[in-house]
């Protein structure tokens, strides 16, 4: 059939931004793609769809706690949850025919179907082999579940389902509060859902920063999230329109039941790599499932790369888009970069929580002796003009050199505020350079200032 | 692109000054190449090239000074077309301001000078100037050097008044031309945001303002952020090694009392000259961190006198070389030395390091100032071979071209005062070794020996020694036995 220099393997974030790159290096490129729509994960059934539904909500939220403040009267909206999934669905469209002209653009094929690599250099889809001088594995992953736990995505769903119910379920129960977790059950606590997250662990946010996950637990629980901690669910039973969640405290190994609607298993992601025929390919895997790399993203077998969720790491729509970059340049002779010690994480909640860097917890296990500037939102003027000030900048700096070694933000727009920290820590920077930076006033930013002087003699604002 | 770096200087030596670059921005340079040189208190240092290629641009000029390891220049690979590198350092601008304006620079001032001062100005501003008419006088530790004009006109600015300290290449003046105004800054006076390679950079803000607090130059500052520029933590670094190593003495020297205006009238000031700060900032290291004294001891020099008039003649046909006593008193040190080890020893935190041969530091008085070349294996070597190599070095010390080298290692030294008269002293030691000795003048003094009354050339001989390590009993007995060597010289030969 068709050569080319490149054939990508699934056109989720990271696949189809390496195809753009790798096209844009002027190298013959085409892109598998299983699904009607490009964009994978993320934006099918995954970042974009429930970023639209958080968005939706929480514009309801404002209206409904602090439009009147305002003297914007009148009823609150109501919701037309029909009309709320159509806005998604537009949503998604969008972008996924974004995408779609994108690949036209840049002149890369999009092969419909699902591929199988039948040797090193070659790419099966359906009943047609192309030959390919590399190939890009790039096929995600999808939502994991608990032993005995059987996902219909109608009573019991995974995230995908839970972005296409019927309609807003009276009551939610979360397996894992993780960031899936918390986000969808944000957006049914808004409409009027009684959720209950249930987790293992002792804190929310397994891997963040401690004082963000107690602040944040205290924040959703005031947003009306009940949550069970240090609790390991037992079994799931799904019934037509109900289900019973069976669960036991680890403290005491008693046993509970908790009655939902729906039930949302949100306990991870797993790698996707299933029909690609990697077994028979002899391709080395790890213990997880993932697909081996080295430090270029060369799989075992020669001419085969692997990136985004099916390799190690944070399963990261921007991980594996710079992955896919990274990894486009390799190909194309050049070096491809990905500093995985800036790669920021994001929860698309109210108030949004982001993080970059190393947590206190990290330090004080490496035994680095670290200085904290911590600034809350309630200094920051533009933050309390907007009923937003809920939250706080927290800013790591190496306690001799100042050096920026990470920072944790819970608050509004916390995931654009991060990346000046990201920019700051790429270039080694100390917490004195961001403080010695103008910052617009009256901005959300001057609170990460603001955190950047506390490292210092302190806070002006606080 | 490759860096271009200060080299290691040298035991306690943290800056130096570009004298001369013998390559500019453009030029193919293979490597190995010198490609600049750069003075120090003590020596003068040529740069060779790390890597073959073009030198990129300079970034530091002529007169600027630099510290170990401060970056000087960036060679790019590939000879060919030069791209013309931003000119960087201030003290290089000469391009004339308006088409009229000239600049009066500072002329080369000779070998190993990198600095005047400014003793008197002819002319004044507003002077109409004739070409070459001298405009002022300029004196250096070795020389005075009179500034010609460089063309005819007025002169309009004065950079370096009377007194002022200039360096080689630096700016004195400025002539003729309507605007004396876009006045470049004096020779002194930092460039901006100097990018340290070829791309835009610019230093942490942090890092920016710790400098200019500090008072330190970006020169001094090796930066260690992306494209080198500098961060917070590399000025702090900076300060750091600046703090533990020569570093101004100003801030300890208590404020000289007021004057009265008569006295005032008739004093001069004279600026110290690097070598003398170097001279007297380690002189005051070596008292203060040895607990030092002297033992003192008087030689008959009757034997050796007599072994000299014997044999100097033969001595001097067949090895080429003077007899002199320099060699008796070697010999005699590093007889003594193998039986007081601790003489020849060093302390190195709590550790005592006994050294197995002995690297004979002599010194040597020259027009600048007091220098130590040392004699390698002095032990080992014969009385010709001493001497030899004690003329060699001691003619270079005094043309001022010793190596850092030949002047590193010594593990016990000689001083002789007696050249210059004294008859008795305690010299200071010479840090981080343990011993000293004194030679004096050569004196006839009424002796008793054997119940009569001789006259006798006599040396009084003195240890400076550290009681640290070397007890009372090691320092006597040290001398006891370089008296006796000398006394009788035969106990060399018989190792007793």
């Amino acid at each position: 059939m068709a050569s080319y220099d490149v054939i990508v393997i699934g056109g989720g974030p990271g696949g189809y931004v390496a195809a753009i790159r790798a096209a844009q290096l002027g190298l013959k490129t085409a892109c598998v793609e299983g699904r009607e729509a490009l964009g994978g994960t993320c934006l099918n059934v995954g970042c974009i769809p429930s970023k639209a539904l958080l968005h939706a909500t929480h514009q309801l939220h404002e209206a409904e706690h602090n439009f009147t403040k305002m003297g914007l009267m009148g009823k609150s909206p109501s919701v037309d949850w029909k009309q709320m999934q159509a806005y998604k669905g537009d949503v998604i469209d969008g972008n996924t025919k974004g995408i779609e002209f994108l690949f036209k653009k840049n002149k890369v094929d999009w092969i419909k179907g699902w591929a199988s690599i039948p040797a090193a250099g070659q790419v099966k889809i359906g009943d047609d082999v192309h030959e390919a001088t590399n190939i890009i594995i790039a096929s995600g992953s999808v939502p994991s579940t608990l032993p005995g736990i059987e996902i219909d995505e109608k009573v019991v769903v995974s995230s995908t389902g839970a972005l296409n119910l019927a309609k807003p379920p009276k009551k939610l129960a979360v397996i894992g509060a993780g960031v899936i977790g918390l986000e969808l059950g944000s957006v049914y606590a808004r409409l009027g859902a009684e959720v209950t997250v249930i987790e293992f662990l002792d804190a929310i946010t397994p891997g963040m920063d401690a004082e963000i996950q107690k602040t944040f637990q205290r924040t959703l629980k005031k947003q009306g999230l009940n949550f069970v901690m240090g609790a390991a669910v037992q079994s799931v039973e799904a019934m037509k329109t109900k289900a019973k969640v069976t669960y036991k405290r680890r403290k005491d190994d008693s046993e509970h039941t908790l009655d939902a609607d729906v039930v949302l298993v949100a306990t991870g992601r797993k790698p996707y790599t299933e029909g690609l025929g990697l077994d028979a390919l002899g391709m080395e895997m790890t213990d997880r499932g993932q697909i081996k790399t080295d430090a270029n993203w060369q799989t075992s077998i020669p001419g085969i790369y692997a990136i985004g969720d099916v390799i190690e790491g944070p399963m990261l729509a921007h991980k594996a888009e710079d992955e896919g970059m990274a990894a486009a340049e390799v190909i194309a002779g050049k070096h491809g970069h990905v500093n995985y010690d800036v790669i920021p994480g994001v929860i698309y909640t109210h108030p949004e929580v982001a993080n970059v860097g190393k947590t206190e917890e990290n330090l004080k296990d490496e035994r680095r002796a670290y200085k904290v500037g911590k600034f809350s939102f309630m200094g920051n003027g533009r933050a309390k003009a907007n009923f937003a000030a809920d939250g706080f900048v927290k800013i790591l700096a190496d306690a001799e050199t100042d050096r920026i070694l990470g920072a944790h933000i819970m608050g509004p727009a916390a995931g654009d505020l991060i990346h000046e920290i990201c920019v700051a820590m790429e270039f080694g920077a100390s917490a004195e350079d961001l403080a010695l930076t103008c910052h617009a006033h009256p901005t959300y930013s001057e609170a990460v200032r603001e955190a950047a002087l506390a490292c210092g003699d302190g806070a002006i604002h606080a | 692109m490759t860096e271009v770096r200060v080299p290691t200087l040298g035991e306690s030596v943290t800056e130096a000054t570009v004298a001369t670059w013998f390559k500019k921005p453009g030029d193919a340079v293979a490597q190995d190449e010198m490609l600049c040189e750069l003075e120090t208190d003590k020596v003068t240092v040529e740069v060779p090239s790390p890597a073959a290629g073009t030198l990129s641009d300079i970034v530091a000029a002529e007169g600027e000074t630099v510290g170990v390891d401060a970056l000087l220049a960036n060679i790019r690979e590939g000879a060919g077309a030069a791209a013309p590198a931003p000119a960087v350092a201030p003290a290089a601008a000469l391009a004339s301001d308006a088409g009229a304006a000239v600049d009066v620079m500072v002329p080369t001032l000779g070998e190993s000078v990198s600095e005047a001062t400014v003793s008197t100005w002819f002319k004044q501003v507003g002077d109409t100037v004739q070409q070459d008419e001298m405009l002022c006088e300029l004196e250096t530790d070795k020389v005075s050097v009179e500034v010609p004009a460089p063309a005819s006109g007025t002169l309009t600015e004065i950079f370096a008044a009377e007194g002022a300290t200039v360096a080689a290449g630096g700016k004195l003046a400025v002539m003729g031309g309507a605007s004396a105004s876009a006045a470049a800054p004096a020779a002194a006076a930092p460039a901006p945001a100097a990018a340290s390679t070829s791309k835009d950079v610019e230093d942490s803000p942090a890092a920016k303002k710790a400098m200019a607090e500090a008072g330190i130059s970006r020169d001094a500052v090796q930066g260690t952020g992306r494209d080198g520029r500098a961060m917070k933590d590399d000025v702090a670094r900076a300060l750091a090694t600046a703090a533990s190593t020569p570093a101004p003495a100003a801030a300890v020297a208590a404020p000289r009392a007021p004057i009265s205006a008569d006295d005032a009238s008739r004093e001069e000031r004279v600026k110290m000259t690097r070598l003398r700060q170097t001279i007297a900032k380690r002189l005051k290291d070596s008292q203060n961190t040895a607990a030092m004294l002297t033992t003192y001891n008087e030689v008959d020099m009757t034997e050796v006198m007599a072994v000299r008039k014997e044999y100097k003649d033969a001595f001097e046909k067949k090895h080429g070389a003077r007899m002199g006593f320099m060699s008796f008193f070697t010999k005699a040190c590093c007889h003594a030395l193998k039986e007081v080890p601790e003489v020849n020893a060093e302390i190195d935190g709590t550790d005592i390091v006994y050294k197995n041969y002995v690297h004979m530091g002599i010194a040597a008085g020259t027009p600048t100032g007091l220098v130590v070349p040392v004699i390698r294996d002095a032990d080992a070597m014969s009385f010709a071979e001493i001497e030899k190599a004690i003329a060699e070095k001691g003619a270079r010390a005094r043309d001022g071209k010793l190596t850092m080298a030949e002047m590193q290692g010594g593990t016990f030294t000689i001083s002789n005062g007696g050249v210059y008269g004294s008859l008795m002293s305690s010299p200071i030691l010479n840090p981080p070794q343990s011993g000293i000795l004194g030679m004096h003048k050569i004196q006839e003094r009424p002796m008793a020996i054997n119940g009569q009354v001789v006259i006798r050339p006599m040396m009084y001989l003195a240890l400076s020694y550290d009681h640290r390590i070397v007890d009372g009993k090691g320092a006597v007995t040290f001398l006891v036995r370089v008296k006796e060597a000398l006394e009788d010289p035969r106990r060399l030969l018989l190792d007793l």
